[in-house]
């Protein structure tokens, strides 16, 4: 029972994390139908960063700086190696997308020396507290209460501000709101900045649980993230949280399980099975050119 | 015009490169080192360590204690000739699939030995290059018996992972009447999985049960595994990973306040583990080839050379502790030295031969090699972590009976 | 006239082919066995086998795929396990005490020191692991292929994983050894001929693994130049429209799946042998990305291209770039940002640079007949096009 109790509560709290970056990659795609693979590297270099300027400055200082420095790597990854290839193939894109994620991993073991980087204790959320017998840190039960708090801001974000009916237009038809007026590289540029900040958040929470760091500490959890947003239905932000939380929950149950071996592969045998049968996911729509 | 100007680019790029190798073994083809620039005879050796990676942090500990060695004993007196030591690195990154090619660049330096590699995927895979090359290679913490087992070339000075496991084992057993281990290894890590099997077979054969688990490459989420150890009811946690995740396992088990003890192989013996454990009141025991105070004076010696460099304290991972990596690293290079000293040549084969027959006294014990290659070795300590001191305190020397 | 081209083109390529074999032969020979170079040569022509059989579904087909770590796999795992001396079983299976695969292919030609045994069992092996490789291509394509661009990318990318994790599960380790390596297997340097005293007279070490990746990439392009290569190049230019000219999509793109991972599997063969184990550990999604870099570096749709940029993407982040991971001193002085890892970076900055700014790569869709034969042709129009 115990035991139960406390898989499910890593599982929901795994799925909390994973949801602040499956949004990142499901907004992305709503809107320039690219799999931006370096998004889980970003999430890896936000947990950097707090390591680095958490030693040098007060932590007060330092969160907001890192929440600051995440959205301008996400900003300018996006001007820098996605922006110049807006008219190229999709594939172009990808590879280029691909590349910055390695460039960001090898830039990350240049700078740690290839060594693994503990994450400082954040106060309040690093302490233990005891719920029906099981211990675990504050920030498990914090987490799925503030994914859904940032979730409910940003649909409101995107279903009543005007940036938001930009997005939503974006999203629908490249072309027309490009016709309509609607200028799309700051829409995008946008859509990067709140995705790179809810990474960042993402790897407060994440990171605060799992404190080692590695330069390739952000590609499962990016991977993962990612299969989540399609099993919700990509471009859906409610989907790609629901979908995260299956995905989070289901992982630690296998883990805990005979069947740990398999714990990646049945996240990306979900993902198959998703796509083959469902294309669209659990709440995308319709149209779209999957198949 | 661009198409041809980079099809001409890479083409004389590729030329370079054929001309710059067809010309560079002329002029030091007549065996390894030679006489440098100077005119005075150097010998290089080989240090096949990973610097990056999961095993970075230890890599660069064994590496240390080579440098340390180094600073202590520069030249080598080879028949008759006084020799200049040059070491040479290849960092394998502590993953197999770049361990060969590593190789094959330490092997194109001219070496007349190689020392390492922390690790053992790494010194398996990298031992065939060594072994067609006809260089001998010296390990000095890869336990695994598949390193030396059907390659001539590679010797090492450590104890093994069936003797490892086996003291672990019975130490599970007299110290805490453990009836049900968790074992936790990395997936395809020969040495995870190689010292969890060897104890497994020791601890059933004496009547316990073991439950081994494995997690996938890159796992950061220890929380799962913890939690099923607690509900399989455990007596002991057994997780001989590498530092990379021993890090995250004990930090995880800290925060938790786990009860149960943890107990752990060769690899957790650095600074990094301890530093996740400061604190706490975690029970963390580990086995190692060397406990500080097992001689004063390479401890002294080495804590100074360490403190005088801030590189080297950080490269030890911020402190001065000593990693019993570090004086295996020291006494791997002195036996090296004795090597080429009986061989009287620095000519690699000449090496090879010699260095079945070297007996050398070190700052780890005595060390002997056997038909194997493998160095007779009976004594393991085993450490416990003092969380509030950050120190590792000896609690046993095991010896097999 | 065009039929005179093509075979005034394809004399000189094996003329070409022929003449860089017996180079490989003369430099192994004359030059010091250990060099650095012979390392790059043997992982490029590995690589560059690899690099064409993602060019041919990514390129050719546009089936954008990143599924050649796990074809890999099979093909390495299938050629260990079908050719590791049934001597040495015991010693590689140590854990699980021995293996169930009792029989061994060099073995059963009279052994892997006997030179039959050695050239049919490594064939026949290598063979093996191609076809496993296009057998499990094939259940996978039933499902996946449907799927378009990214989608197909991920799929692939994930039941690549999937195929990883099988094979490190241990209740199969009597065959695949668990998670541990496999070795003891004929590598590329079984095959230098030695004399009685095990001195070696000639060496082919090299050359086997150029002359295996020639035969495999000549077969590739001989597909290309077919029919069917018209075909796969008219789905990837428009599918709706090969369609409508009575292509069969679903049976051509399955075609291409499966040939394409039947070299990715011989590929992992040889990269076994050249790296002298097979270990599920060592292909992982990064050696996936690795060769979809080497095909953009070397042009989308270029043979010639994958192979160029696999020699140079091997030499450059095995070999001449090295010098960028040690400290270096000028005098007193120390050469700034020289510390291990910095390589890599370089390395991704220049892989950044091609594909931001030269994103048709070396070649482009061209291979490298086609460039002397336009020079000759346009050299007037070539610059101006180009400017």
């Amino acid at each position: 029972m115990q035991y139960g109790i406390s898989v499910l509560l890593s599982g929901i709290s795994l799925g909390g994390q994973y949801a602040l970056i499956a949004i990142g990659y499901t907004m992305v795609y709503g809107i320039l139908r690219l799999i931006n693979f370096a998004h889980g590297d970003v999430f890896m270099v936000a947990g950097l960063m707090m390591v680095y300027l958490s030693a040098a400055l007060p932590l007060g200082a330092a969160l907001p700086l890192v929440l600051l420095l995440t959205v301008l790597l996400g900003f300018a990854i996006e001007r820098a190696a996605y922006k110049p290839l807006r008219s190229a193939p999709r594939m172009s894109v990808m590879i280029s997308a691909i590349g910055v994620s390695y460039l960001l991993q090898n830039l990350a073991t240049y700078v740690t020396g290839g060594l693994p980087q503990m994450y400082p204790e954040l106060p309040l959320l690093s302490q233990n507290v005891s719920i029906a017998g099981v211990t675990t840190k504050w920030v498990t039960v914090v987490t799925p209460f503030l994914v859904i708090i940032l979730v409910l801001a940003l649909t409101q974000l995107i279903n009543h501000t005007k940036v938001g009916m930009a997005m939503r237009a974006v999203a629908k038809d490249f072309e027309t709101s490009q016709l309509m007026g609607i200028k799309i590289n700051s829409v995008i540029s946008i859509t990067f900045v709140i995705g790179s900040a809810l990474a960042a958040v993402g790897s407060m929470l994440y990171f605060t649980n799992y404190q080692s760091i590695v330069p390739l500490s952000g590609a499962l959890p990016g991977l993962r993230a990612f299969v989540a947003a399609v099993f919700g239905g990509i471009g859906s932000i409610p989907g790609a949280v629901v979908g995260a939380f299956i995905i989070g929950i289901s992982e630690t149950i296998i883990k805990g399980s005979n069947w740990s071996v398999f714990s990646d592969a049945f996240t990306f045998a979900l993902l198959i099975i998703i796509l083959v049968v469902k294309p669209t996911g659990l709440f995308g729509e319709k149209a779209t050119d999957k198949v | 015009m661009k198409k041809l100007l980079s099809l001409t680019l890479s083409c004389t790029l590729a030329l370079a490169a054929l001309s710059g190798c067809s010309s560079a073994p002329a002029g030091n083809s007549d065996a390894s080192g030679g006489e440098s620039a100077a005119g005075e005879k150097v010998v290089r050796i080989g240090v096949f360590e990973p610097a990056t990676g999961d095993s970075g942090p230890g890599g660069k500990q064994e590496m240390l204690g080579i440098q340390y060695a180094q600073s202590e004993q520069p030249t080598v007196e080879i028949g008759g000739e006084t020799y200049t030591v040059e070491l040479e690195y290849a960092d394998n990154g502590s993953d197999p699939a770049k361990a060969p090619t590593a190789a094959s660049e330490l092997v194109s330096k001219d070496v007349s030995m190689v020392l390492g590699s922390y690790g053992s995927g790494v010194s398996i895979a990298g031992g065939p290059v060594f072994d067609e090359a006809g260089l001998c290679v010296l390990g000095m913490s890869c336990t695994n018996p598949q390193v030396t087992a059907g390659n001539d070339y590679y010797f090492r000075i450590c104890f093994l992972d069936p003797f490892q496991g086996t003291v672990l084992a019975s130490f599970a057993q007299e110290k805490f009447a453990a009836e049900t281990v968790y074992c936790l290894g990395e997936l395809g890590n020969e040495y995870d999985q190689g010292l969890i099997a060897y104890f497994k077979e020791a601890f059933e054969a004496a009547g316990g049960t073991v439950i081994a688990d494995s997690f996938p490459t890159n796992t950061s989420d220890f929380t799962t595994y913890i939690n099923k150890a607690v509900a399989e009811g455990a007596d002991v946690i057994f997780c001989p990973v590498s530092i990379a995740y021993s890090t995250q396992i004990v930090k995880l088990c800290a925060g938790m306040g786990l009860d149960i003890p943890i107990l752990g192989g060769d690899t957790l013996d650095s600074n990094k583990v301890l530093e996740a454990a400061s604190g706490s009141d975690l029970k963390l025991y580990i086995s190692a080839f060397y406990q500080e105070g097992g001689s004063p004076k390479f401890d002294e010696g080495f804590k100074e050379w360490l403190n005088s460099d801030s590189t080297h304290i950080t490269n030890n991972g911020g402190n001065d502790t000593i990693a019993a990596v570090s004086a295996m690293g020291c006494d791997a290079y002195n036996v090296a030295l004795e090597a080429m000293k009986a061989a009287g040549s620095i000519d690699p084969a000449a090496v090879k031969a010699a260095m079945s027959g070297v007996t050398y006294q070190g700052v780890s014990g005595d060390i002997a090699f056997d038909d194997i290659g493998d160095a007779i070795r009976d004594t393991a300590y085993i450490k416990r972590a003092d969380t509030a001191g950050n120190t590792w305190v000896l609690e046993t020397v095991q010896t097999v009976k | 006239m065009i039929e005179k081209k093509s075979k005034k083109g394809a004399f000189l390529a094996l003329a070409f082919v022929a003449a860089l074999l017996i180079l490989v032969i003369v430099l192994e020979n004359t030059m010091k066995p250990t060099h650095m170079l012979f390392t790059v040569l043997k992982k490029g022509a590995v690589y560059a086998l690899v690099a064409t059989s993602m060019n041919l579904l990514n390129g050719f087909t546009g089936l954008f795929s990143l599924g050649q770590a796990g074809f890999m796999l099979l093909g390495a795992y299938t050629y260990a396990i079908l050719t590791i001396p049934v001597a040495d079983k015991d010693s590689v299976y140590y854990l699980y005490g021995g293996s169930t695969v009792k029989f061994s292919l060099p073995d059963l030609f009279g052994g892997a020191d006997t030179a039959p045994g050695l050239i049919l069992g490594v064939l026949l092996a290598l063979i093996l692991g191609g076809c496993v490789a296009a057998l499990v291509a094939w259940l996978i394509g039933l499902p996946v292929l449907r799927l378009k661009s990214d989608y197909l990318a991920i799929a692939t990318l994930g039941f690549a994983e999937i195929i990883r994790a099988v094979f490190q599960w241990d209740k199969l380790g009597p065959v695949t050894n668990g998670a541990n390596a496999l070795k003891n297997f004929p590598t590329f340097s079984s095959f230098n001929i030695t004399n009685a005293n095990g001195e070696v007279v000639l060496r082919l070490s090299t050359f086997v693994a150029f002359l295996l990746s020639a035969i495999c990439i000549t077969i590739i392009v001989l597909l290309i130049n077919s029919s069917y290569g018209r075909a796969f190049k008219a789905i990837r230019e428009d599918d709706i429209a090969a369609e409508a000219m009575g292509i069969n999509l679903a049976k051509h793109k399955r075609l291409a799946f499966c040939i394409s991972s039947f070299f990715a599997g011989v590929g992992g063969g040889l990269f076994a042998m050249f790296a002298n184990q097979a270990q599920a550990k060592n292909f992982t999604t990064a050696m996936t990305y690795e060769i979809l870099l080497i095909v953009v570096i070397g042009g989308i749709g270029s043979i010639s291209g994958s192979c160029i940029a696999s020699f140079l993407y091997v030499a450059a982040s095995e070999w001449w770039l090295r010098f960028l991971d040690t400290e270096t001193y000028i005098g007193s002085f120390k050469v700034p940002f020289l510390r291990n890892g910095f390589r890599m970076v370089v390395f991704s900055v220049i892989i950044m640079i091609v594909v931001l700014f030269f994103r048709k790569g070396i070649m482009g869709d061209k291979e490298l007949p086609d460039l002397f034969r336009k020079r000759a042709k346009t050299k007037g129009k070539a610059g101006a096009e180009h400017a």
